[in-house]
């Protein structure tokens, strides 16, 4: 700390509350492990029930897989405010001189580090269960990656208007599901069309603009629900 | 400089309930304004809606001359504000804490060994939060105020869980900054005896 006044700068508030997010993970990595507890359950309890037909799994792996992921990333989006709005915090974040657009786009960087990341990286083990290729499970991950990132931004708009309502959890999965139906049906089609070896990077690009769009209309829209949200 | 909070016709409906009609105060550095009334009368709304986080009816709050909403960030990096919720994370201890606070708000001159030493908070600095108690989370709120740049402090109940000498350091380091030229709006239910010029508001 310095002796001297000082203002922090720009970044430093979206930089101050990633960092202070990932901490709270690490302390408490519970809350995160959770959804990819149902994940992984998901994943690997249906190549059980379908049964050991190559087949049936290579054809249904894509869309399980994507639909696990889709539910893991609502289960965990309903931590992302509530914490803050329990203990106060978010009214510092409010009255903060910092730009609220870039502390909201800073706690969805930290969530989808610890929420979206994981899935990418666990995914490869649930493609093995359905028999998928090596090179369709770098698709796959490729989608997850690029499908997750919307999805976070997406859910921290949901998150940010049910912040104040009490078992908002139904609420915030009808708000962001509708949102999320491109990403699952780019991202599952996309998988599906690589398995096969038809012409997939058209996903791919799809995916990749929604995530785009996310970032630059999402956090603007989750600074201004928090600001109702908290009145 | 000197800085100058107004208020002008301030009027509050929460639900069907009208808290506040046609309310008027002018508050200049140096100065503290008292904000009285029952529980329930309205005064952390009012304090609220000084904050800017609630919509008033009517009526209009200007920091300098200017609408806050047309200058919050001026207005927000002027303030800081203490409430019931201390807003620290209980999993992180109080160092992290007050680090993560230094990165929202402009940084005051205050050197952070000698304002936790004041407090009472030094050998407590790497303890997660939670396991300090209620009165010594509300001296934590005290240092974020103390380390903060801010001229405006909006204190909420400052007195809340504190001893006796907790309640004694809160008029202290008011008077202090007040003697600085900050300016302080503070809602509490009990008298204060601070030798500043204050400005009084009883909500009914």
């Amino acid at each position: 700390m310095t002796t001297g006044e000082h203002t922090p700068g720009l970044m430093s508030g979206l930089l101050g509350t990633a960092r202070r997010d990932l901490l709270l993970v690490w302390k408490r990595p519970g809350d995160v492990l959770n959804p990819l507890f149902f994940f992984a359950m998901v994943g690997t309890l249906f190549p059980l029930a379908i049964g050991p037909s190559v087949e049936q799994l290579e054809f249904a792996g894509p869309g399980v897989v994507w639909v696990a992921a889709l539910l893991a990333m609502l289960l965990s989006l309903n931590s992302l405010f509530v914490g803050d709005f329990e203990d106060g915090s978010l009214e510092q974040l409010l009255l903060s001189p910092q730009p609220l657009v870039l502390l909201a786009l800073g706690k969805t960087i930290a969530h989808w580090l610890t929420s979206g990341l994981p899935l990418v990286i666990m995914s490869p083990i649930l493609a093995i269960t359905f028999r998928m290729p090596a090179d369709t499970i770098l698709i796959l991950m490729a989608t997850l990656a690029l499908g997750t990132i919307s999805l976070s931004l997406l859910g921290s708009v949901g998150a940010a208007l049910t912040v104040g309502l009490h078992r908002g959890t139904a609420l915030l999965s009808l708000l962001t599901l509708p949102l999320s139906m491109p990403v699952l049906i780019f991202g599952a089609r996309t998988v599906s069309l690589a398995a096969v070896g038809d012409v997939y990077s058209m996903g791919i690009f799809a995916l990749a603009a929604y995530a785009v769009g996310a970032l630059s209309l999402a956090p603007f829209a989750t600074a201004a629900a928090l600001r109702i949200s908290n009145e | 400089m000197t800085q100058k909070l107004e208020a002008n016709e301030l009027t509050l409906v929460r639900g069907e309930h009208c808290l506040f009609e046609g309310l008027n105060f002018a508050l200049r550095s140096g100065a503290l304004l008292l904000l009285e009334g029952q529980n329930g009368s309205g005064k952390t709304s009012l304090l609220k809606a000084i904050a800017g986080m609630l919509d008033l009816e009517s009526g209009e709050i200007r920091w300098n001359g200017e609408a806050i909403r047309d200058v919050r960030q001026d207005f927000n990096s002027s303030l800081v504000w203490m409430a019931h919720r201390v807003g620290f994370k209980a999993d992180l201890t109080l160092l992290e804490n007050l680090r993560f606070e230094s990165t929202l708000r402009p940084v005051s001159a205050h050197d952070l060994n000698a304002v936790l030493a004041r407090l009472e908070l030094s050998r407590l600095r790497k303890l997660p939060m939670r396991s300090l108690s209620a009165g010594q989370q509300r001296r934590v709120a005290l240092a974020r105020m103390l380390l903060s740049g801010a001229d405006l402090w909006l204190m909420d109940e400052p007195f809340t869980n504190l001893d006796r000498a907790g309640r004694e350091l809160v008029m202290d380091i008011v008077n202090e900054h007040l003697a600085e030229g900050g300016m302080c709006v503070m809602a509490a239910h009990q008298d204060v005896p601070l030798n500043a010029p204050t400005e009084r508001i009883l909500l009914q």
